[in-house]
């Protein structure tokens, strides 16, 4: 069965894992979940995130000030294990992965129950010729990013791939925190690329920073992923209000 | 053709275990256009035509290859330096430059975006761009405006913007990612990456716009001596494209030994050195796998020299490929070493050299040479840029 298919529109949020206190990650695991949000992401943090904006460069080098790592990351996901019953993603970029251990890695998702993994800079290619066969072995699902521009052909392919977890429809191609331009072309692009995903549920992600953002989202997707908004209030001290606010 | 054996990656972009293109989805379509007409250069004459005609006119080349008769003696062998300061602007980055531009123009593109380090990249890019008519934005590291300073003032004299790297080092690497995260929100612009590294096709790229430097040398060294090839070839690594550039005719000659210099700061114990091919291992930055300076968990660790154009984490996948695998040397050189290896060869040459030159000069007290041995030195780029930090350090 695959955890992200619903009956009804999804909300995502993102948190960058260790922010901004290092104790933060399972705490805000908790809430959210608490609030009705339907999946997390748990952003693994890196020192150079090439495809992420101002928010998640500082929460990302705020979280691994706090000490935030690999290992430490798995005994907190171990701690609420029980308590968590919405499906968690791990997302982060492949070089703190790699250096961990692949199949590391891979066992350790399996134990905490892991329902997706997104690493942006692995590409399609790079997923096929050198990390699949791991992936595999330890029943991990994989989510890719696409985008608007992504061809079809490949979109079908992903799609293919993830049919136990999601694909991640980037909004627009900027990196994280931009603002979302949700026009009728790109409305249409939606369109395809949910037709395009078949049974696979699509989430749309990038520049989702408002109630509004993430409705539009929901009418072309099966849900909608908001990160640096939710940071941007975390840093605020406003994140319980930007919840009630998304929520409602 | 037959594949070399060294300089040519496998369709992925892999130089063995090094390489590829770990990039983000967002920037596959910038890649793929990039990929598609970079193929078509080696079979366009026009293109092969005006580049070889700018670099002669343009740029100056051939630079001169100069036998020192000092160092001569002093080692004991033939030391010729391979003149790469006497290009237009300074270093052998321009020869990176007017390849890409070139490209840049065939595409059709009218933003360059750029990182520099020592800022030579980045006035090399300002430079073209000026010539072409081109929108040019360059990132550089905060701490890099600061110690190479008349590079900001020529880039901006160029019409350049120059915008500060301020996260992280506040260095090279930093610049990249910037110079990155612009290619991603601005996908019509062209990213003229300054070395060897980056995402394939990109160290594949600017090792065939800088392999003139060896092509020469082979020429000069031939028409000067009658040698086919020398015993010894040494250049300094930043990124590595001076060396990529300096090494590429001799890959194959497997007798040519091929020193690459590293900066190794304060000393390789110190915590504060950029030898990246002996403090690093395999890893991921900047959209390819390679040598990386990093912590245990992959977190990657900020690099330290003297020197701005060789103050980075990584290695072009070339290099770490071949020295892995024991075709490359590599030596280490810390800020001193190199910075009496400057002031010697100012006051005996009348040469002032760039600081990262400066390393691979100094290497020459780490060798032991024969007197049958024959060595070229890439002297990469002059030293005008780095007199403030000459001077401060009381020469
Ligand atoms: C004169 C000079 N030499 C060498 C380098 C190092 O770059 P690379 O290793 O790509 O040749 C630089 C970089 O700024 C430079 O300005």
């Amino acid at each position: 069965m695959n955890p992200f298919k619903k009956d009804k529109k999804q909300i995502s949020i993102f948190i960058t894992a260790g922010y901004p206190n290092l104790e933060s990650t399972t705490e805000q695991i908790l809430s959210l979940q608490a609030n009705g949000i339907d999946f997390i992401e748990v952003g693994i943090p890196f020192s150079d995130p090439m495809a992420d904006g101002p928010v998640i460069q500082e929460t990302s080098s705020v979280a691994l000030a706090n000490g935030m790592q690999m290992d430490l990351l798995f005994n907190q996901l171990g701690s609420i294990k029980d308590q968590v019953k919405i499906p968690l993603v791990l997302m982060g970029y492949l070089n703190p992965v790699i250096q961990f251990g692949l199949d590391k890695f891979l066992s350790k998702c399996k134990e905490m129950a892991i329902a997706s993994v997104i690493l942006p800079d692995m590409s399609l290619e790079l997923y096929e010729r050198f990390y699949k066969t791991q992936f595999e072995k330890y029943q991990i699902p994989v989510s890719f990013l696409i985008t608007p521009l992504t061809n079809n052909e490949r979109i079908q392919k992903i799609a293919k791939i993830s049919e136990n977890s999601f694909v991640y429809l980037v909004s627009v191609t900027s990196i994280t925190g931009g603002k979302i331009n949700i026009n009728s072309n790109v409305v249409n692009r939606y369109d395809e690329v949910k037709s395009l995903c078949g049974e696979t549920p699509v989430m749309i992600g990038f520049g989702i920073s408002n109630a509004s953002d993430v409705k539009n989202a929901q009418k072309h997707a099966d849900g909608a992923i908001i990160g640096s908004a939710y940071l941007k209030a975390v840093s605020k001290g406003d994140s319980v209000q930007f919840i009630g606010e998304i929520c409602n | 053709m037959s594949k070399l054996k060294y300089t040519q990656p496998d369709e992925m972009g892999f130089y063995g275990e090094f390489g590829g293109a770990y990039i983000p989805e967002l920037l596959r379509p910038n890649i793929e256009e990039l990929q598609a007409n970079f193929d078509l250069l080696a079979t366009d004459e026009e293109f092969q035509a005006e580049f070889k005609n700018l670099l002669a006119d343009y740029v100056g080349r051939p630079t001169p290859l100069y036998l020192s008769k000092k160092m001569t003696a002093e080692f004991g062998c033939p030391i010729y330096l391979k003149r790469e300061d006497l290009n237009h602007t300074g270093a052998h980055k321009i020869n990176n430059a007017i390849g890409q531009i070139l490209l840049a123009r065939k595409m059709g593109k009218t933003e360059i975006v750029a990182e520099t380090g020592a800022g030579q990249h980045g006035v090399a890019t300002a430079t073209v761009c000026a010539l072409m008519n081109m929108k040019c934005i360059v990132y550089m590291g905060e701490k890099d405006i600061e110690r190479q300073a008349p590079n900001v003032q020529r880039m901006k004299f160029l019409g350049a913007e120059v915008v500060p790297a301020t996260s992280g080092s506040k260095t090279l690497k930093d610049a990249t990612n910037e110079a990155i995260r612009h290619w991603i929100n601005n996908p019509t612009a062209y990213y003229l990456i300054g070395s060897v590294v980056g995402p394939h096709p990109y160290p594949e790229m600017v090792t065939s716009f800088q392999a003139i430097i060896s092509k020469e040398i082979k020429m000069q060294l031939k028409e000067k001596t009658g040698i086919e090839i020398p015993t010894k070839v040494i250049a300094c690594v930043g990124g590595g494209s001076n060396a990529a550039g300096a090494f590429f005719e001799f890959y194959e000659h497997e007798e040519v030994e091929l020193i690459a210099v590293e900066a190794s700061g304060l000393g390789n114990e110190t915590g504060h050195s950029a030898a990246t091919s002996v403090l690093g291992r395999p890893g991921v930055l900047h959209g390819s796998l390679t040598l990386l300076m990093q912590d245990e968990y992959g977190q990657v660790t900020e690099p330290y020299s003297i020197s701005a154009g060789l103050d980075y984490p990584g290695i072009g996948p070339l290099h770490a490929h071949t020295i892995e695998i024991g075709r490359t040397k590599s030596i280490s050189v810390t800020d001193q070493e190199a910075l009496t290896a400057a002031k010697k060869l100012t006051i005996e040459e009348g040469i002032i050299p760039a600081l990262e030159s400066a390393h691979a000069l100094a290497s020459l007290y780490k060798i032991e040479f024969k007197s049958n041995d024959v060595v070229v030195i890439n002297l990469s780029g002059r030293g005008d840029k780095d007199m403030k930090t000459y001077t401060n350090v009381g020469f």
